[in-house]
């Protein structure tokens, strides 16, 4: 799965990198667009990944209450899993141990795991290896309930502004609100892998998501940040409750592959 | 790249430099030098402690390669290899130019104190296409570690590019391609 992933461009971003191209009226744009879209040809043909920076591993797993994990511990396999994939995967080791030590862990573990309990009993993994390109234009602000959606709209659009050429338009935008301090940053992360297409189910943010691209896409950040129309490929909200006294906020950026694998056993 | 990209040839001197905007396609052939945050730290630490023989190449018209790749597959050159955020070396870079660093390759927004020594001491900054890491891979053709190898990706390798495709992000008269 983190081969795949790092190799593979998901079908919906491909498929709305060609979509943008065609829309795009500035030839620069249209230009880096279609260079994206042979990088991706390349990275298949040649067997390589996509982006020399193939992330830390983020995985999502989803486990159903009725299953049980035997033969092992399930972090330990998913660890595992990772060693194995970024060696015989060719992909770089980019993990150290110790933020300010700094000494690689030379495996690309560990990877960092969310996991979530549901109902029924399947298992549910999704690999999605993050590069700190984007990563490191993200950012969680704790705002005030009176700074409203206003304060909400001004930040998001602070932080894509703040990022520009950075972490390699054009973007997949995470939001996340509500929640705590950590939990919106979670939202954020989410958002970042629900397909290109869906929106929000809640009509509110649904049209809040609407109006973000619009006006992500009006900030002439344009891919890889020489101009142009497509500074985002969609913006996604992820929302909920939270306290009398806040309104934690958090924007994940994803570049333009934003990679993600998942598999059901 | 569009019909107008131009080509030009590393090394890099003064007389090229200054016919180049921001904005200006390129296609460059000959030697860079991959080096990132590491390696940088390494060679800012080196001439600050006044030992510029340790230093991994010759500065005077090198191209220096903001990029870590992932590693060589059998019977590959090279394994992926796409600019990295440039923005992280802004604490080393106004030191290296002052000692003749002079060219560099990399993505996104530099710092104000990385574009005033590339006006002052007649440097240029070149974007390549982040994320297009497969591709820049087929334009390497000969890949060599030539120092910290203890670093693995992020150690200096020599590198023989042909046609690497670059846009002028930072000319030598204050230009620069990311507009407001």
């Amino acid at each position: 799965m983190c081969v795949e992933a790092n190799r593979v461009i998901n079908r919906d971003i491909l498929s709305a990198l060609e979509a943008a191209a065609g829309s795009e009226t500035k030839p620069g744009a249209k230009n880096v667009l279609s260079l994206l879209m042979e990088n991706a040809k390349v990275a298949v043909e040649d067997s390589l990944p996509i982006c020399q920076d193939t992330g830390m591993a983020v995985v999502f797993v989803e486990i159903g209450q009725d299953t049980r994990v035997t033969g092992g511990g399930l972090y330990d396999a998913i660890n595992q899993g990772v060693r194995e994939g970024y060696e015989t995967g060719y992909l770089r080791k980019s993990i150290v141990s110790d933020p300010i030590a700094r000494v690689n862990t030379g495996d690309n573990t560990p990877a960092v795991i969310h996991c979530r309990i549901v109902p029924g009993s399947r298992l549910k993994i999704t690999v999605a290896p993050k590069g700190f390109g984007s990563e490191n234009m993200s950012a969680v602000k704790m705002l005030k309930p009176s700074d409203g959606i206003a304060g909400v709209k001004a930040f998001v659009l602070e932080t894509v502004k703040n990022a520009g050429p950075n972490p390699c338009p054009p973007l997949i935008v995470g939001v996340g609100l509500g929640g705590t301090f950590e939990k919106c940053a979670l939202l954020a992360k989410t958002a970042l892998i629900r397909r290109l297409g869906e929106r929000n189910p809640n009509e509110y943010w649904a049209r809040f998501e609407t109006e973000m691209l619009e006006a992500v896409n009006s900030l002439n950040i344009g891919p890889a940040g020489l101009g142009g129309r497509t500074t985002a490929l969609a913006v996604h909200a992820e929302v909920y409750p939270t306290h009398i006294a806040g309104l934690p906020a958090a924007v994940n950026i994803g570049c333009h592959v934003t990679r993600h694998k998942e598999a059901e056993l | 790249m569009t019909n107008s990209a131009r080509s030009i040839t590393a090394p890099l001197f003064l007389e090229t430099i200054m016919s180049l905007r921001a904005g200006n396609e390129v296609l460059l052939s000959g030697v860079v030098y991959t080096a990132r945050d590491a390696a940088h730290k390494r060679m800012y630490d080196l001439i600050a402690a006044g030992g510029r023989d340790g230093l991994p190449f010759e500065f005077e018209g090198a191209a220096v390669y903001y990029a870590g790749p992932s590693p060589t597959p059998p019977g590959r050159i090279i394994g992926a290899i796409g600019p990295t955020t440039s923005g992280r070396m802004d604490a080393y870079s106004p030191l290296l130019i002052k000692n003749g660093l002079r060219v560099m390759i990399g993505k996104g927004i530099r710092g104000r104190e990385v574009m005033e020594a590339i006006a002052e001491y007649k440097g240029i900054y070149f974007a390549a296409l982040g994320g297009a890491a497969a591709l820049m891979a087929r334009a390497v053709k000969s890949a060599e570690l030539i120092a910290f190898e203890d670093l693995g990706a992020e150690a200096v390798r020599r590198l023989c590019v042909e046609d690497m495709p670059l846009v002028v992000a930072a000319d030598c008269y204050g230009g620069c391609v990311y507009g407001p």
